[in-house]
């Protein structure tokens, strides 16, 4: 029997946040109904990931595929399927949005829209990001990646700080400009596809398969990578992420920036390594110094960012970075790396951005200068928030470290320039993540601080499974990159790419 | 300067462990049982107060236990193949690169669990005492037994990544216990700053693993240590530097070495434990562990011998000018790893020498910092030496195990010390003179600083403050000091038969003939009388005059100097943070100026965003409606036209 498996996975959540937008608040004017309906719709997505993540086998290529024709005219399919990277990042979509959706359950009230419709945009914004990871086609892949444009626009300009309209029009200026760009790319494949193989078509496993020639694939690539760079955020198109996540709640942040700014990074190595391999050798030095650029930048500005959520954007400009150096180092350690850091990335960031959010609700401010002395009142918000800062500096033993010691080894036997110009920024972490903790935990508590309740259980368990599978990967990361590591060989041999040859021993490689 | 230093075995040990057999499980249970003592005491919470303490001392116990066991099956094995190995699971892999998350145990190994274990229990006891009103006692035993498993980790693991887990894992523990009482700010700024040093120091270790990796094609020593001979020596020696960055920031080497004395915020039962006698050897450990590189690289250990030189002369003088004790040890401690920093640098002549002062220093210094917390116990935790003065009467126990201590740390001859430093400065003789000289002279000063601190503390005149009582604290905690007070004595039993030297051969090669230039009694005899010289000086400066009670301000150059800590700090300061934090202040403008106006700007230029985005502003459900339906117009057109 064959259902289609991710047809229904992304059907659910988008279904489920339609019921959860009209399912009336009880007497008392209260949405908990609904509430607890889009909890329920999202663990059953989670429980549904799940089973298709045992049920995959890992070899590298796409499974769980289905394939109609959708648009003849254009050769556009409605064709899903998954490989290792992108059922990594649909399970971190499906643990994420449970996750958020607990630790945000008091986020909606207080909106410009009902507290119903919150919790309703996060379930589509789930289901479109899903569709996004498991699209293989580019139009369809297209369409889902604007699509996501309209769920995160309500969820800021509704909810969050009172900047947010203004937040959520910049977000959209720069996510409608890097989409035009990316058009222009999407409408050229078409083009080119019919012009080579006379038929127009836009899935994957075909124009894998087509040489469109050095020119023409430079100027896709650089479509491409632009609308990609928009999202993930690199510097100097990184701008908008800090704005974002100072107005938005802190749920909506981790779905921007632990789930949708992965498309990013996915899409850079979906489509502009295994579509345009020539384009990507060829663009490879400009694309490291970029990252090389964003790491270090990112990492400075955090330092000096005064507002915890703004310093935790800016972390993420570094660590996406981090990403994007893993990837157009081309070996296996940088791409294993960078696989495996999106997903940890989501992980940390996520923890990140929902324990802010608690202490943050607690004081009413975002500002690092109106706390002060909150271990002592709160000791569990605080070593929570410790714990989810070093998984963030990348400390051995959470979940981080791998992926951004396999990123730093990749680089350097690519060049040990890249490499060394890139490590200041694990000093730089440092002092952006301790310090923050020093001026928000540490010293006697002020004003506003003393009698800061501690978290409560919703809170803690709504965290807990992040922080657990943050240590449980730090050390025994293996389940992942079995599944990570054959997409990663794929990766590898479509863009033609070998490691180099160890300088010594090599006999025994092989 | 330093180009004397030659090539002195051809090949260095091969790593080959076997399986461990029957010990798997005393291998598994040394790390584990702290690291679950850790996990329990924190994930317990507040439940565990009551008992939490027991339960950290347990726990170091029975991995003591599980040490002596492994210890004594060690020593039935034929020298040879005593090197043990369990691979628990790979960590991680990525093309050809696949790291093992082993443990592996050989006589290197052994000595340093015993050290951690051992001493590291004796201090868990002394703590129960020590931190008995603290009401967050049980947290302190959580971080305790975190830094223990830390630490095995570090000193068991059998790839360089695993090795830099355990690093990294015992600078948490330093973190979180530097700044046990956070409430302090300076404590709070100390802990952040020992791990952002620390963190300087990791990018030689990221790096270094990086360039083994390039190298090699693996990251495990015994891999490495087979292949090592083939790689250029280039690039040994660039591993080499880069280690040695690596442990110049753990073990708080000249240039990294600011950390150190502030870390003194911490509890004291740490100051022994992580800032004396484990913990800041692990730069020790690593070059040592690295034997293989090193003995293939003279120029990068001609670096470890000038680093240690430097440092131990520096960290002398910085004894010399404090009054605080806790930084007058600190200081010592430097100097005492400089030495060990250094040993290690002369290669295989002076490895085993290097461990050797490693164990007695540790004892000898966490006796003393024990004793340096019984008297702050005993004085209302004052640290400022010119308040002490005639204590030896109040607090008798506490001043006959810190004299063994002090006996010890100055070389008298017979107790450990004297051993292990004397074989130390005899290497360094046969090696280079210049560096000789200087570790001379560093016994010369720390026989004048350390003798200066005892005549203030337990001698001269009291200058108590006016609500102290001294008195000498409870068993729990003397007890401890009586052990290390034996151990300080005793410690240099290690070397009868030159027993040290052969037992770690296996691990850092054979020591081939040497013959100093200078005979080895004649060494011992001038290092001995040129302590007595610095212990006199002391004597007639300090123990002759009356003790003030402020600190005097009209001092030498070079006491101002040393008090500042040769204004390393001031220097960090000024010229990276100043200006790094003015860099930040300017790209914060420009990241809102110029990178978001350009790119805002822009937009609105070429779109006429700017138009659309008040038109979204007004009726803004409607408008993006429209501008979606637009937006899909858009593209079907575009494919249209492109069809046409």
């Amino acid at each position: 029997m064959s259902l289609p498996w991710l047809t229904i996975l992304f059907l659910l959540p988008l279904l489920g946040g339609l019921v959860v937008a009209i399912l009336p608040n009880r007497q008392d004017g209260s949405a908990e109904t609904a509430k607890r309906a889009a909890l329920l719709v999202s663990l059953l997505t989670l429980v549904l990931a799940i089973v298709i993540a045992v049920r995959f086998q890992a070899d590298g290529g796409y499974q769980f595929t289905e394939e109609t024709m959708w648009i003849r005219l254009f050769g556009a399919h409605y064709a899903l399927g998954v490989d290792g990277l992108g059922l990594s990042l649909v399970v971190l979509t499906a643990i994420l949005t449970p996750v958020v959706i607990l630790a945000g359950w008091n986020d909606g009230a207080n909106g410009r829209f009902g507290e119903r419709a919150f919790f309703a945009w996060l379930l589509i914004l789930e289901a479109l990001s899903l569709g996004v990871f498991m699209a293989t086609d580019v139009f369809l892949f297209y369409v889902f990646f604007e699509a996501t444009l309209i769920p995160v626009y309500f969820l800021v300009s509704g909810f969050g700080g009172p900047d947010r309209v203004k937040a959520a029009l910049k977000f959209l200026i720069y996510s409608l400009a890097g989409g035009l760009i990316m058009l222009a790319g999407v409408v050229a494949l078409y083009w080119q596809s019919a012009k080579i193989t006379g038929t127009p078509t836009y899935l994957l496993s075909d124009l894998a398969n087509i040489d469109f020639g050095t020119s023409v694939g430079r100027w896709m690539f650089v479509a491409f990578f632009i609308a990609f760079a928009i999202k993930a955020p690199m510097f100097p198109v990184h701008t908008w992420l800090p704005d974002t996540t100072e107005q938005a709640t802190p749920g909506t942040s981790v779905m921007l920036v632990s789930v949708l700014d992965k498309i990013g990074t996915f899409g850079m190595i979906r489509f502009c390594l295994e579509l345009f391999p020539e384009a990507s050798r060829w663009a490879t030095p400009v694309v490291v110094v970029l990252a090389i650029i964003s790491i270090l930048y990112g990492a400075l500005m955090a330092i000096g960012s005064k507002d915890i959520m703004r310093l935790i954007a800016y972390t993420s400009v570094s660590h996406f970075g981090f990403i994007v150096m893993g990837i157009f180092v081309m070996n296996s350690q940088g791409l294993s790396g960078a696989n495996l850091y999106m997903f940890n990335h989501g992980l940390s960031t996520a923890a990140l951005f929902l324990v802010a959010g608690y202490l943050i609700s607690r004081r009413g401010s975002a500002l690092i200068a109106s706390f002060g002395g909150v271990e002592k009142v709160a000791p569990i918000l605080a070593g929570l928030f410790l714990v989810a800062g070093l998984s963030s500096l990348s400390l051995p033993g959470l979940a981080p470290f791998v992926s951004e010691m396999l990123v730093i080894a990749g680089s350097f036997v690519w060049s040990p320039w890249a490499a060394a110009f890139a490590i200041p920024a694990i000093v730089l972490a440092a002092i952006y993540i301790l310090w923050m903790y020093q001026r928000v935990m540490t010293g006697e508590p002020g004003e506003g601080v003393i009698g800061m309740p501690d978290l409560n259980i919703r809170e803690i368990a709504a965290v807990a499974p992040l922080f657990l599978l943050i240590v449980v990967l730090g050390f025994f990361p293996k389940p992942l990159q079995d599944v990570l590591n054959p997409s990663v060989d794929h990766t590898m041999s479509e863009v033609h790419l070998q490691d180099p040859p160890a300088k010594v021993g090599g006999e025994e490689v092989k | 300067m330093l180009n004397s230093l030659s090539v002195l075995s051809s090949q260095s040990p091969v790593v080959a462990p076997q399986g461990a057999g029957d010990m798997t499980i005393p291998l598994i249970l040394v790390l584990a049982l702290p690291a679950a003592g850790a996990a329990i005491l924190l994930l317990g919470g507040r439940r565990t107060d009551r008992f939490g303490h027991l339960v950290g001392t347990a726990a170091a116990l029975g991995s003591f236990v599980c040490a002596l066991v492994l210890f004594f099956n060690l020593l039935g094995q034929p020298a040879d193949s005593r090197a043990i190995q369990v691979d628990l699971w790979t960590w991680f892999s990525a093309g050809r690169w696949q790291v093992e998350l082993g443990l592996l145990y050989d006589q290197l190994s052994a000595l340093f669990l015993l050290l951690i274990t051992g001493v590291g229990s004796l201090i868990h006891v002394y703590s129960i005492g020590y931190m008995a009103h603290d009401d967050r006692r049980r947290r302190f035993f959580a971080y305790l037994n975190l830094f223990v498993a830390a630490m095995l980790m570090l000193v068991l693991a059998s790839d360089f990544v695993g090795l830099f887990l355990g690093w990294e894992g015992v600078g948490l523990a330093s973190y979180l216990l530097i700044g046990f009482w956070q409430h302090k700010p300076t404590a709070a700024a100390a802990q952040k700053k020992a791990f952002v040093i620390n963190r300087v120091g990791d990018i030689g270790l990221s790096l270094g693993i990086s360039l083994i990796l390039a190298t090699f094609g693996t990251t495990s020593f015994a891999q490495v240590s087979e292949l090592a001979h083939e790689a250029n020596t280039g690039v040994l020696t660039a591993i080499g530097l880069l280690l040695l960055l690596a442990a110049c920031g753990k073990s708080a080497q000249f240039p990294l070495q600011t950390w150190l004395l502030d870390a003194m915020e911490g509890p004291t039962p740490v100051s022994a434990l992580i800032h004396a006698a484990t913990m800041v050897t692990a730069g020790v450990y690593l070059i040592v562990r690295s034997n293989f590189i090193f003995d293939l690289a003279p120029d990068a250990r001609s670096a470890v011998v000038a680093v240690g030189t430097i440092t131990l002369l520096m960290g002398a003088a910085i004894g010399c000018a404090k009054d605080d004790i806790k930084k007058v040890l600190a200081g010592s401690t430097m100097s005492q790893i400089g030495y060990m920093i250094m040993a290690s640098g002369l290669g295989t002549v002076g490895y085993a020498f290097a461990i050797f002062h490693l164990l007695t220093h540790g004892f000898f210094k966490a006796n003393m910092f024990l004793g340096a917390g019984s008297v702050m116990h005993g004085t209302n935790d004052d640290v400022d030496m010119r308040h002490y003065g005639a204590l030896r009467k109040a607090m008798p126990v506490t001043f006959l195990t810190f004299a063994m201590g002090y006996l010890a740390i100055i070389g008298f001859p017979g107790f450990s010390g004297f051993w292990s430093k004397d074989k130390i400065i005899e290497a360094a003789l046969g090696e280079n003179l210049l560096v000789g000289i200087c570790a001379i002279i560093g016994a010369a000063v720390t026989g004048f600083y350390m003798t200066r601190l005892m005549l203030m503390t337990f001698f001269t005149k009291p200058r108590w403050e006016e609500d102290v009582h001294p008195h000498e604290s409870p068993k729990v905690m003397t007890v401890p000091l009586i052990v290390l007070a034996a151990l300080s004595v005793l410690g240099g039993l290690l070397l009868i038969n030159d027993w040290i030297v052969k037992f770690l051969a296996p691990v850092v090669g054979e020591v081939h003939e040497h013959h100093p230039p200078i005979p080895a009694v004649a060494v011992s005899v001038i290092a001995v009388l040129v302590v007595a010289v610095g212990v006199a000086l002391a004597w007639f400066l300090v123990g002759k005059k009356d003790v003030p009670r402020e600190a005097p301000e009209d001092v030498s150059p070079f006491v101002t100097l040393a008090r500042n800590e040769f204004f390393a700090d001031a220097f960090n300061d000024e010229v990276i943070a100043q200006p790094g934090l003015k860099m930040i202040k300017g790209l914060h403008a420009f990241d809102d100026g110029v990178v978001d106006g350009a790119v805002m700007g822009g937009a609105s230029a070429v779109g006429g965003l700017a138009e659309v985005s008040r038109k979204l502003q007004n009726g803004f459900v409607r408008s993006y409606a429209l501008s979606l339906v637009g937006g899909a117009v858009l593209v079907l057109l575009a494919l249209l036209v492109v069809n046409l």
